[in-house]
């Protein structure tokens, strides 16, 4: 098949091809991509490459924006749906299955079966390339979340950091002189370390935490671990790691009542707030 | 009990790769089928083995796979083992090395012996010279 060629059995067979190639890609996407948006894919993609085919045999050249408009939205759309690279790109893939189907084609049948072969060895390339890139911004978002931990002034003299995701030695170490700077800038006596973010804590978050919270005591300064989840807490007691007089509680709200109350602040529910009954 | 294949092998070169290694047991755990608190319990203890294997054995490999077993009651039961190794300059005093408190360094001392209390089953061995492996399993319920 020459490029003429290809053109001219587009031209007299489109709705064959089309039907062929719909034939071709349904059955792997079924119940995940609907048959009428594969209709409208075929429909796109056979009549762009038929435009295009009309004028130029070579895909650079302009006669192919249309078909490559149309590559991109099918490449977006595949993707947000979470499907693979291979199984967006094998939609492309069963185009060349379609010609070779078509009515009139006589195809090598080596050559078809060489070609397919190295159809996959491409896909694999492109899946493991894929995936390594994707690895690597997952990393580098998990730093970034890592390290843009505020210490945020929850009230005049009570600052808070609220640590969120996987806490390793240099960040942790970040974010604990952070926190004992802002007691000096800030000239507070309370701090609150939140780790309802935390997925795990180790002997090494562990004692990072200690070593902060004994900083801030020598600075005069007391500070309380709020949000530890229960699975954390069985977690820390299994490790055998001591808080001994370290102030926990469960969440942030109780460690803020327990600093208002020891600068002196009176806690107390305002007249709209359901009244409680005992203690 | 049995793996089942499709184990991960990790390098432990750095500290992004014990946090890989974390995320790793963790996915694992959680096709396993086990609860929120034996999930962080052999994520922890990963966690402290993975750190082991690169502050103090100078790094190594993170092998993670889902295992399937029989309770004692004879019920079929999944969960996921994880396996640590380097060519590290070994233990040469494991039972003071599994005491609590005990670190050759500036560390707490407890995640060796922490792990072991994390998990269900664990193994160490370690000879000077000769670098160290840790095997640990964690069954759901
Ligand atoms: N893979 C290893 N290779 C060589 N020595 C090791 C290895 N793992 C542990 N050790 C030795 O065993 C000791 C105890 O380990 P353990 O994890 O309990 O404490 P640590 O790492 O010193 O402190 P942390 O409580 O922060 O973990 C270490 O200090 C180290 O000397
Ligand atoms: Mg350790």
């Amino acid at each position: 098949m020459s490029v003429e060629s290809w053109g001219a059995v587009l031209a007299e067979h489109q709705a064959d091809l089309q039907a062929s190639w719909l034939a071709e890609v349904a059955p792997p996407l079924a119940g995940r991509v609907t048959r009428q948006e594969l209709e409208r894919d075929g429909r796109e993609l056979f009549g762009a490459l038929a435009a295009g085919a009309a004028v130029s045999g070579s895909f650079s050249d302009g006669a192919y924006d249309e078909l490559r408009a149309v590559l991109t939205e099918l490449s977006r759309s595949r993707a947000r749906q979470g499907l693979t690279p291979s199984e967006t790109a094998t939609s492309v893939f069963a185009v060349k299955t379609a010609f070779l189907r078509a009515p009139g084609v006589q195809p090598d049948a080596a050559f078809v079966a060489l070609s397919q072969f190295v159809d996959e060895l491409g896909l694999f390339t492109f899946e493991v390339y894929v995936e390594a890139r994707e690895r690597v911004i997952g990393e580098q978002s998990e730093q970034l979340l890592e390290l843009s931990t505020p210490v945020v002034k929850l009230w005049d003299g009570v600052v808070a950091v609220p640590l969120v995701g996987t806490l390793d030695s240099a960040r942790t170490q970040v974010v604990m002189e952070k926190l004992l700077q802002s007691l000096v800038d800030t000239g507070s006596e309370h701090a609150i370390i939140d780790i309802t973010g935390v997925p795990a804590v180790d002997t090494q978050v562990a004692q990072h935490l200690l070593k902060t919270i004994l900083a801030a005591r020598l600075m005069g300064a007391e500070c309380q671990i709020s949000g530890i989840s229960p699975q954390i807490a069985q977690t820390i007691v299994a490790l055998g790691i001591d808080f001994g007089e370290i102030r926990t509680r469960a969440t942030l709200a109780d460690a803020l009542v327990h600093a208002l109350r020891s600068t002196g602040a009176d806690v107390v529910r305002g007249a709209g707030a359901p009244a409680r009954t005992g203690r | 009990m049995s793996a089942r294949g499709g184990g991960d092998e990790v390098p432990i070169a750095a500290d992004a790769d014990v946090v890989r290694v974390r995320q790793l047991v963790r996915a694992r755990a959680q096709a396993a089928g086990l609860g929120l608190v034996d999930l962080t319990k052999v994520v922890t203890a990963a966690s402290e083995l993975a750190r082991n294997t690169l502050v103090h054995g100078g790094g190594g490999t993170a092998r993670v796979e889902a295992v399937a077993g029989t309770t004692a009651g004879g019920r079929p039961r999944s969960g996921v083992r994880a396996v640590f190794v380097d060519a590290g300059p070994g233990i040469p005093d494991v039972r003071a090395a599994l005491q609590d408190g005990w670190s050759s360094g500036t560390g707490l001392g407890l995640g060796l012996s922490g792990a072991r209390r994390l998990v269900d089953e664990f193994d160490l061995t370690s000879g000077v010279g000769s670098g160290t492996r840790v095997v640990v399993v964690k069954w759901g319920r």
